[in-house]
């Protein structure tokens, strides 16, 4: 009796959980479909804001600039970050503490207080516009990446890397093909954070953008004063259906994966 | 695994920027540029393409959602606007601080479609019409359904006199709300004295028992849902409102109320007002004001498109006011500080209690 009891308590709770993830999402996407521009009437099923959300210019101009500005950005910090986790690696015990400390700060501080930062800062070198976006994005996707690739460095096994030395391989050769291969995993998930956290910014995007500049979340602000556009659901449930599809790719091929990991070592 | 992952995102890179080279390389001859600030949603932007196909001049275009973000990224500075819309008081604002340079509004070669009631009314922030265009205006007002109410509605009474207890949705910004209460009473919507703005407060508290809810963008899809009977609304909402549901109505109350108007101004940083001027003229242009209005539905002050409307339209008391109903209206201007606190201290108070 207890077991039952116990059983249905843990059913209810991940139950509740899943619906307060899930159901506004799911709104969404019902909404998407909403053949009405109301929120509360429903006006019959359509594709209608699909095809809209396909023809507009705006929307695909700003889907273009978040999408760039997420892998450049990302791409950009992967490579400082990488270089720099392992210079800092390399550091004494006391300046590796100050400089991992200087890392968390940007990660840690309120965005709105490193957005108007570096929106004051840029104010006297360039214009802001594109250019200005994207230096803000990689300052602040820097640490995540230093942050994701540093537990690797540190597992890493160095005398591999000393034996290809001493077998005859210059600096690069081993870099490239010893310290690099062994921190993929870390690499790869630097990439994937600096990426979303790119894509999820508004704050800093806000204050850093030049006219003329819009990312998707700084678009859907614009938005909000006559209501959102039902485009912008359909957009939302595309990149929800998207993601949902990575996941599942991601999750159904772990064995094979591993497999290819042993091999690696 | 790892390789089609690296793969991948190069493809995706690749792809990326072979979106970003086709944006940028149908691009019209450019002479000119003019960075303009907008509120969001506020212009079709075909318009925007069509004024650069024309003149040759490129619009840098950027929008805020309300007049004080508005004013606080443009006088931070980080970029410089040459040309922005904004409201009434903001305008006031913007224009006692020196910010607006004149405009010569005689210049504009579409000047007449702006119908004289409109510069009328710009007046009570732009004395002598010289600083702004009017872009759309509006009112605020009752949206009701039409089936639930038991006679016509035409007066603020009805939200004050207990009839339709609970079944009412007020707007929750304070300003809005005084405005009401004040022209409720009879008096000027822009009163600073003390004991009006006392009795304002008295009339909303009485009537708290009876509110449904103070809302702002929800008022309302409530209404349109038809949990609520009636709201306090723009015309802009109230206009969207009656396309969702047939049986709502919108009503400016026979006691006057407030009229808003969003104008554009050409700031002091334009040092090209050449090019301005076009930029003005052309938003006065019938068919360009024809398309802003399609796209945002918002009461139009440019007659040439007035005429042009449908009859059931220009019936629809939301998007074409008469002449009749906005007589009583004002604009809302500017508060001094003090009636400011006042005016905060007692709308403290009838949230609070």
């Amino acid at each position: 009796m207890v077991e039952k009891i116990k059983d249905w308590v843990s059913r209810f709770y991940i139950g509740i959980i899943m619906i307060f993830l899930y159901a506004p999402i799911l709104v969404l996407i019902v909404l998407s479909f909403n053949d009405s521009r109301s929120r509360v009437t429903w006006g019959g099923f359509t594709l209608n804001w699909y095809q809209r959300l396909f023809s507009n210019r705006q929307i695909k101009e700003a889907l273009a600039t978040t999408l760039i500005l997420a892998l450049m950005s990302a791409l950009i910090a992967t490579v400082v970050g990488v270089l720099g986790a392992l210079g800092i690696h390399a550091m004494r015990q006391r300046n590796y503490k100050i400089m991992m400390i200087l890392t968390n700060i940007p990660m840690l501080n309120a965005d709105i207080v490193t957005g108007i930062a570096l929106m004051l800062w840029f104010v006297h070198f360039i214009p802001l516009g594109f250019g200005s976006v994207l230096l803000a994005h990689i300052t602040f996707n820097i640490p995540y990446v230093i942050l994701s690739v540093m537990p690797k460095i540190k597992q890493m096994n160095l005398s591999i890397y000393e034996a290809a030395r001493d077998l005859g391989a210059n600096a690069v050769y081993a870099f490239f093909k010893i310290i690099l291969p062994q921190l993929t995993g870390g690499i790869l998930s630097g990439f994937f954070m600096a990426f979303t956290m790119s894509m999820d910014d508004f704050v800093i995007t806000y204050f850093t953008k030049g006219a003329g500049v819009n990312t998707l979340s700084t678009m859907i602000y614009g938005e909000i004063r006559k209501g959102i556009k039902p485009e912008m659901y359909a957009l939302s449930t595309i990149i929800f259906v998207f993601v949902f599809m990575i996941l599942l790719v991601v999750n159904y091929f772990p064995s094979r994966k591993k497999e290819e990991k042993s091999y690696i070592g | 695994m790892k390789k089609r992952i690296v793969c991948f995102v190069m493809a995706a890179v690749m792809a990326c920027s072979g979106v970003l080279t086709g944006c940028g390389s149908k691009k019209t001859e450019v002479t000119d540029t003019l960075t303009v600030f907008n509120y969001g949603e506020y212009m079709d932007p075909d318009v925007l393409d069509q004024f650069t196909e024309e003149t040759g001049i490129e619009v840098k275009y950027e929008e805020a959602l309300t007049p004080e973000e508005m004013y606080t990224k443009y006088k931070s500075g980080a970029i410089e606007y040459d040309l922005l819309c904004s409201t009434d008081y903001m305008l006031q604002k913007l224009i006692s601080e020196g910010e607006l340079q004149e405009i010569d509004i005689d210049a504009l070669e579409n000047k007449e479609n702006i119908g004289d009631k409109y510069w009328e009314f710009s007046k009570a922030f732009d004395p002598d019409n010289n600083y702004t265009v009017p872009y759309f205006w509006g009112t605020l007002g009752i949206l009701y359904d039409t089936t639930k109410v038991k006679e016509p509605v035409d007066s603020w009474n009805v939200l004050f006199n207990g009839e339709y207890s609970g079944e009412i949705v007020m707007q929750n910004s304070m300003r809005d709300m005084f405005m009401l209460a004040l022209k409720a009473l009879g008096y000027s919507l822009n009163s600073s004295d003390e004991k009006e703005l006392k009795e304002a407060q008295e009339l909303l508290l009485k009537q708290k028992p009876d509110v449904q809810a103070y809302l702002v963008d929800e008022a309302r899809d409530e209404v349109v849902a038809g949990n609520a009977t009636m709201a306090v609304v723009y015309s802009g909402e109230a206009y969207l409102g009656h396309q969702y549901n047939e049986n709502l109505a919108y009503v400016i109350p026979k006691e006057g109320s407030n009229v808003w108007l969003d104008s554009w101004c050409v700031t002091k940083y334009c040092d090209n007002m050449d090019a301005a001027q076009k930029f003005l003229d052309f938003l006065c242009r019938e068919d360009i004001a024809q398309k802003n209005f399609e796209y945002i539905y918002y009461s139009t002050p440019n007659e040439a498109v007035i005429e042009s409307l449908s009859e059931e339209d220009r019936a629809d008391e939301a998007l074409v006011p008469s002449d009749d109903a906005t007589k009583d209206c004002e604009v809302s201007l500017m508060t001094d500080e003090k009636t400011t606190d006042f005016m905060n201290e007692l709308w403290k108070e009838l949230k609070a209690d």
